[in-house]
């Protein structure tokens, strides 16, 4: 997983017609809207497509903020935990991601996805990336 | 789109035992489940195992073909959330409260991605869930989860 987002968003973020709607600080904020491929329990998000949101709103957030050190080291994911706050309604969803930690060999991010009012989250996510240097050309 | 389908409550039979694969026909065709594809594997008295094939479409990285790990998400909160009818006898309606993913490795490209989710413990609001994901081989798992869900009641509608 050398940096999924490095040349837009992936394949899996567009087939459910994720797009980067706004920047807070310069960090990409991510918009979902809501469709029958993104729905759970009838009217509802489906839990999973939220955890997807959130996973592309961190991975935009560790890359923005390895681009603004200059570096340009991949990452690999480790793991992450949602927490669901909120049932996500039938309507647009956006999310954010903060990189809480950058350190050289891993990175702590939290992502958070709202509706109408970004302080009341839906879910947030919490994930840790392993930070991977880059293979010199040739070498 | 089918915004107005019954409440999957009402479309499960109450007068047998929860059937993961019948609900799976509701769960796992239609809304995002539908979109992933996801097929009933198998079951027992407390686990049920799903299975989404990989498509172009559902990668992370398309230098490497990876799968998405939400995708993997989707299949385990799924599995796991049947787990917990299935150990119960019925269904009851639920949400999930907090599901974490441990991704051990990459789910390569053109592997098929089995979930199995686990419910060990019941209380009268809580399903206490585990589970693991792998490509065939139950001892090689790409990813474990854990996480809870709560009983909603009637606010689920």
């Amino acid at each position: 997983m050398n940096g999924p987002l490095a040349n837009g968003l992936p394949p899996y973020a567009l087939a459910l017609d994720m797009e980067v709607v706004d920047r807070i600080d310069g960090t990409p904020v991510i918009g979902m809207p809501f469709a029958d491929k993104v729905q759970g329990r009838p009217g509802f998000l489906h839990g999973g497509a939220i955890s997807g949101l959130l996973e592309m709103a961190a991975i935009a957030a560790i890359h923005q903020a390895l681009r603004a050190k200059g570096s340009d080291s991949g990452i690999k994911q480790v793991n992450v935990t949602i927490d669901f706050m909120r049932g996500g309604l039938g309507q647009m969803t956006y999310a954010v991601g903060e990189v809480i930690r950058l350190g050289r060999t891993m990175a702590n991010v939290e992502a958070r996805a709202w509706q109408d009012d970004r302080s009341k989250p839906i879910a947030i996510g919490t994930m840790h990336y392993l930070i991977r240097r880059p293979k010199v050309e040739g070498a | 789109m089918a915004f107005n389908k019954p409440e999957l409550g009402s479309l499960i039979p109450t007068n047998t035992a929860f059937d993961p694969a019948l609900v799976n026909k509701l769960m796992g065709k239609f809304g995002h489940g539908g979109f992933l594809d996801m097929e009933y594997v198998g079951h027992g008295e407390d686990w049920v195992e799903l299975a989404i094939d990989w498509r172009a479409d559902l990668v992370a990285d398309p230098e490497t073909g990876i799968l998405a790990s939400a995708a993997v998400i989707s299949l385990m909160d799924n599995a796991t959330s049947m787990s917990i009818w299935t150990k119960l006898g019925e269904f009851r309606p639920q949400v999930t409260m907090d599901l974490r993913l441990d991704y051990l490795r990459p789910s390569p490209a053109g592997a098929r991605v089995y979930g199995r989710g686990i419910c060990y413990h019941l209380t009268q609001t809580i399903g206490f869930v585990r589970g693991f994901a792998h490509n065939g081989d139950i001892d090689d798992p790409l990813a474990h989860a854990s996480g809870t869900f709560i009983r909603v009641g009637d606010r689920v509608s």
